[in-house]
């Protein structure tokens, strides 16, 4: 692939804090490579802004490999940048040309507040996962691996929805700043496996109730979530979650 | 998880739209069959003897509180869940290329559902109540529903409306059936194709049957 220098400008959400008010600034970087991360050009930008003495631009990011779901830049209007199944952290300056202006904001979400400048609290996906999010297992001696038979397709699609990095460039996609596709991959996962089975009614109906507490929106099958996930996530584990949180609820004991 | 719970959830309220919206596409096919029988081009009879059946079975009419029932908790709930959703994102993004990753007629059931409401009020007014004044006037006296179709249908301007609302009602279905069995949990390799096909075709027959009627009033194909 061709190697190439560019110049930009970029407009970039700057935010004090989850009180200030935030607002656009503009910043130029020249002479970035074509084979640079985004991060990476915004490490160079760093770089320049504290040799000026002036703040750098605070961004999550953690093992830039594209598999822990730190990294979280609204790149162009669209969550981890023009890329299909990419993180922000594996968009390689290639995707842009000299010249470009880029505008980079925050995930936007009630349930998301800016931490500072590009940087959200996504503690909300913690407390759903908190919620009912894993097995419970009892201490003693590991079980024998072949004591539990599962289907291969089953395993397929477990593993399939476990891909998710908890990113939440669902919520961000989302025009409504739904969680569902993070909430349904965790729910799918687990329901499909025999590990799963006895907490399966009580973990979908906690982790949708605290979904809905923290104040995401509802899904309205856009399908955006899916587009923009990193992983490639299917909505088909939306249709799961809702058949499971219907079992469920349904034959839950209460009046 | 109590009833009131379970239907309040975010979950819940989809699947309250979404029941509610299918039983108000099963009602579709009926009113279109029924006014489909202006088609025969008998001066309406037909059609007229229908609609008195229609007017005067009393399971029909029970069915009646039922459909009303059914649209008002399926609009009450779509601007709920609306209102909701745009309070989830209290400050919008800068720069938006949502035609990448959704369709635009996905991301507009609320502005859709509301143009439909709008028209129905438009349409209710125009035929059920006259329908009504009808039923309970002294004597039952006979209501010509032929007539007032030909009538109103005469006027360009409510042609036109008509066709608006039949738009909106269009992108509405072509959107809403899909995602009526998808909020159901209704999802699945095999079957969502199936369901994708049958949502399209159900959409473009139904507008299509719909849009015949104030059209072959107004440029005289039936008479």
């Amino acid at each position: 692939m061709e190697h190439y220098n560019m110049n930009l400008t970029l407009k970039v959400w700057k935010q004090k804090n989850a009180d200030s008010k935030g607002k656009f600034e503009t910043f130029k970087v020249s002479d970035i490579s074509s084979e640079m991360s985004f991060l990476e050009m915004f490490d160079v930008l760093n770089e320049k802004l504290i040799e000026e003495g002036k703040e750098p631009i605070a961004f999550d990011h953690d093992c830039r490999e594209g598999i822990c779901g730190a990294c979280s830049m609204y790149i162009d209007g669209q969550p981890h940048g023009p890329w299909a199944k990419n993180t922000t952290c594996q968009l390689h300056m290639r995707a842009f040309h000299d010249g470009d202006t880029i505008v980079v904001e925050p995930w936007r979400s009630k349930a998301f507040p800016v931490i500072k400048d590009l940087m959200v609290d996504r503690a909300a996906f913690d407390r759903i996962i908190q919620a009912g999010g894993y097995v419970s297992v009892n201490t003693g001696n590991a079980v024998d691996a072949n004591s539990l038979p599962i289907d291969k397709s089953d395993a397929d699609a477990a593993f399939a929805a476990a891909a998710c990095i908890g990113c939440g460039a669902c919520v961000a996609a989302c025009k409504n700043s739904s969680a569902m596709l993070f909430v349904s991959a965790k729910v799918a996962q687990l329901s499909l496996l025999p590990q799963g089975e006895p907490e399966r009614r009580t973990r979908v109906l906690n982790m949708v109730t605290q979904m809905d507490k923290e104040g995401f929106g509802n899904c309205s099958n856009t399908y955006a979530c899916e587009a923009e996930c990193p992983k490639g996530i299917s909505v088909l584990n939306i249709a799961r979650m809702n058949r499971e949180y219907m079992h469920a609820g349904l034959s839950a004991d209460e009046k | 998880m109590t009833w009131k719970n379970f239907f309040t959830s975010s979950i819940g309220k989809k699947f309250l739209v979404a029941l509610t919206g299918l039983f108000l596409i099963l009602f579709l096919i009926v009113h279109a069959s029924i006014n489909a029988c202006i088609f025969l081009n008998d001066n309406g009879d037909t059609f007229n003897a229908v609609a008195h059946f229609m007017s005067h079975n009393w399971i029909l009419r029970f069915l009646e509180i039922g459909l009303f029932a059914a649209l008002i908790l399926h609009a009450i709930q779509g601007l709920m869940v609306w209102k909701q959703n745009v309070a989830a994102r209290p400050i919008d993004y800068y720069v938006k290329k949502q035609n990448r990753n959704s369709t635009w007629y996905s991301r507009s059931m609320g502005i859709m559902g509301t143009l439909i409401l709008l028209f129905l009020v438009m349409h209710i007014s125009h035929f059920f109540v006259g329908t009504k004044i009808a039923l309970y006037a002294e004597h039952d006296a006979p209501h010509d529903l032929y007539l007032e179709m030909k009538e109103v249908f005469s006027k360009g301007i409510w042609v036109a409306l008509y066709m608006v609302g039949l738009i909106a009602l269009f992108w509405h279905l072509f959107h809403g059936f899909q995602s009526a069995f998808h909020s159901l949990g209704l999802d699945h390799k095999r079957y969502t194709s199936l369901l994708r096909a049958a949502g399209t075709g159900y959409s473009i027959i139904i507008i299509i049957l719909f849009a015949l009627m104030p059209l072959s009033f107004y440029f005289g194909w039936i008479h």
